[in-house]
């Protein structure tokens, strides 16, 4: 029986990802995804983990080592954060539509400049449209278990596709937790080999990556855009498996209290257990107030977030990143177009919040919460607020 | 070359694993000598191909000339592609999948993909001492956008991006010495070849990818289109820049350079620049200037050559049967 144990959020990470037992890691070190990368180089120079471990000279060749590694039907991972994520962008977009099942794990920080080590959603929003499955921990205990189920998403014939796994830098990376890591004999069951269809082997010759002519291009990402939206079917079916036997079960969408509340808070990462402390003590005072996490973000699940959300009056969003000079941010915009064809809608009222690191406490969220029912009932206000900001 | 003798070339398989039908334009050395290397590797090879003129002309959905195992990923990262390859392979096997056995990975490049852009990436590749072979196609110049120079385009050579004019004779700066910057890795192969000698150069990719650890392979490729040339002697170009010295081959086995020719004395430049359009406006003190540079670099060559001549050599090179071993 696993054990709860109070480990680095980072080191359980690495040895989650061992657990999966990988081929290659291909990995350049960055704050604060260092200690994931440090721990699983540990773990192969003491035998630990049977892997290749490839010390890239930089992020790009990180990924572009991924893309071989993968391509030859390896099981591959790397991690990195912001700027090696930014520095990777080019090669992070090839990695999809050439359906190479790559596992990255992204300590969520802040893009420079300023420059910042500390945590916000910049550096995911960055590779949102690059066509990957993004999934987002709200503590140590789903960014252990997410990665196992990483492994088994990627790998899956229906879906074939790379995953990243997002955990808030420092927050999480940093932060000592009680964690339950899974039994070794339950993820070699529940993890099989990985059995890529058409891997680059003289035996059998395949071209991979021709260039396509228009003639081809629109269809190529026709089928990359229905492949990531269908892989959410067996994102579901995989979670469902590991939560029977885990026992901790997840979701594209969390509620918390939501049903038939009037206000709903989401939230998107770590900053989802401080809101959850905001919405009880709101509750208690009267207010029926309820709460949506987000952990999936791409393929994003519209029908879960619309069920979850749709009989509610005002529904506050928190990003933890903008899109400078257009609508908010992200997850907020996300959000208005998922609901905008809907009869009856909650009035999205958006804020702008810790970035760079800055924290939100409890009664941050319970201000934020009640100031979009204001600005929600005035009908007055900006589009969104950045929050916090001292003037 | 001399001593292989007329029959030689009828040893060597007639399959292509990089097949007519592709793209190229008329009198390509680049698609020559692509074709002679892989020649000489067999089946048993796995191709990592930056993004360029060989990319381009032999891949185009849902077709490719490839007969052998090929990615095309980007433009800068391919030493890295193959980096991953190899170690793929290293783990699975180690860890009982079963792959096939003594799969080689070769990476190819231009000039553009391996000196400029792709440096990075390929020096550390080079550094990691991954088990693969870099095969470098120099046409000196980006040729797949359209003649713009890059840092392997000789002094003098008129390109798109380092115009003659008033002000300007071309190309300012002089060739990056990348097989030098190769050989600074301390890797255990680095050669230089042509298509104009055609055996020289299957002989020293087969070599390249025989040997353990990484391997350099820089090929002079004449491409009529970028240097303003007859197709009709593209042979003769680049043996001309052989016989002048303004490419001379040679290998460095374990850091020990061997020149390949024993050319007692070098053709004057200007025989080799005339044949170009590139260099057809060059002043006589500019081609003097070239001379003497081209002058100075061999006899720095023949002074790092002069130990080598006992370097160790490999025996057998499966490719080329019976090559006969000097």
């Amino acid at each position: 029986m696993a054990t709860r144990i109070g480990v680095e959020v980072s080191i359980a990470l690495a040895d989650a990802v061992a657990m999966a037992n990988p081929d290659v890691v291909a990995a350049y070190p960055i704050t604060p995804q260092t200690h994931i990368v440090e721990h699983l180089a540990e773990l192969v120079a003491n035998g630990e983990l049977d892997a290749e471990y490839i010390p890239v000279e930089s992020e790009h060749s990180a990924m572009s080592a991924c893309l071989g590694s993968a391509a030859t039907g390896a099981r591959t991972f790397t991690a990195t954060a912001s700027q090696g994520l930014a520095l990777m962008n080019e090669v992070v977009y090839v990695a999809a539509p050439m359906r190479l099942p790559i596992v990255m794990a992204v300590a969520n920080r802040a893009l420079s400049a300023p420059l910042s080590i500390w945590c916000d959603h910049s550096d995911m929003m960055s590779v949102r449209d690059t066509g990957w499955i993004q999934i987002i921990a709200e503590n140590g205990q789903e960014a252990v278990d997410n990665i196992i189920c990483a492994f088994r998403i990627a790998e899956d014939r229906n879906v074939l596709l790379p995953v990243m796994l997002h955990l808030d830098g420092f927050n999480l990376t940093h932060v000592i937790e009680p964690i339950m890591l899974p039994e070794k004999s339950f993820v070699d069951k529940f993890l099989p080999s990985n059995k890529y269809p058409l891997p680059l082997n003289p035996d059998r010759p395949v071209a991979m990556g021709d260039f396509a002519p228009p003639v081809i291009f629109t269809e190529a990402k026709w089928a990359h855009d229905m492949a990531l939206k269908s892989s959410l079917k067996t994102i579901k079916a995989i979670w469902d498996e590991y939560g029977k036997a885990v026992g901790r079960h997840y979701s594209g969408v969390e509620k918390y209290h939501s049903d038939g509340a009037k206000t709903i808070l989401a939230t998107m990462g770590s900053m989802g257990e401080t809101a959850s402390v905001a919405v009880d003590e709101l509750r208690a005072e009267g207010h029926d107030v309820g709460q949506v996490r987000i952990r999936l973000w791409r393929p994003f699940p519209f029908e879960e977030l619309i069920e979850a959300v749709e009989d509610a009056d005002v529904l506050v969003v928190l990003d933890r990143s903008i899109s400078f000079g257009g609508p908010g941010g992200p997850v907020a915009s996300e959000v208005k177009s998922a609901l905008y064809n809907l009869e009856k809608r909650p009035r999205v009222v958006g804020f702008v919040g810790g970035l760079g690191g800055r924290d939100i406490t409890v009664s941050g969220f319970k201000d934020m919460v009640m100031k979009g029912i204001e600005i929600a009932r005035t009908g007055s206000g900006n589009r969104y607020e950045i929050y916090g900001v001292r003037e | 070359m001399e001593k292989y003798g007329v029959y030689v070339p009828k040893l060597i398989k007639p399959k292509n694993n990089f097949a007519p039908g592709h793209r190229a334009c008329t009198g390509c050395g680049e698609a020559l000598a692509m074709r002679m290397a892989f020649k000489a590797l067999g089946n048993n090879v796995i191709v990592a191909n930056a993004t360029g003129c060989m990319e381009i002309v032999a891949s185009q959905l849902p077709q490719t000339s490839w007969h052998l195992p090929w990615i095309h990923t980007l433009f800068e990262n391919t030493a890295a592609v193959a980096s991953g390859i190899e170690s793929g392979y290293k783990a699975m096997k180690r860890k009982g999948v079963a792959v096939p056995e003594n799969t080689k990975v070769v990476a190819v490049g231009g000039d553009g993909g391996t000196l400029d852009i792709g440096l990075q990436a390929l020096s550390g590749a080079m550094e990691r001492g991954h088990d693969f072979t870099y095969i470098c196609f120099d046409n000196e110049a980006y040729m797949n956008t359209g003649i713009q120079r890059s840092s392997a385009t000789p002094f003098g050579a008129v390109t798109t991006t380092s115009p003659a004019g008033k002000k300007s004779f071309g190309q300012f700066a002089w060739k990056k010495n990348m097989p030098a910057i190769a050989v600074a890795h301390n890797i255990p192969y680095v050669a230089t070849a042509t298509h104009s000698h055609p055996f020289d150069l299957m002989e020293k990719v087969k070599r390249a990818v025989d040997t353990p650890g990484p391997a350099y392979v820089h090929i002079l490729s004449v491409c009529p289109t970028g240097w303003r040339s007859a197709t009709n002697t593209v042979i003769k170009q680049a043996r001309m820049a052989v016989e002048t010295g303004m490419f001379p081959l040679y290998e460095v086995i374990d850091g020990r350079y061997r020149m390949s020719l024993d050319l007692p004395k070098l053709k004057p430049v200007r025989e080799y620049l005339k044949m170009q359009g590139r260099f057809r406006h060059l002043s006589d003190d500019i081609i003097a200037q070239i001379q003497a540079r081209v002058e100075l670099e061999y006899q720095k060559l023949l002074e790092k050559a002069k130990d080598g001549r006992k370097a160790v050599r490999r025996k057998s090179y499966p490719g080329i049967a019976e090559t006969p071993v000097r």
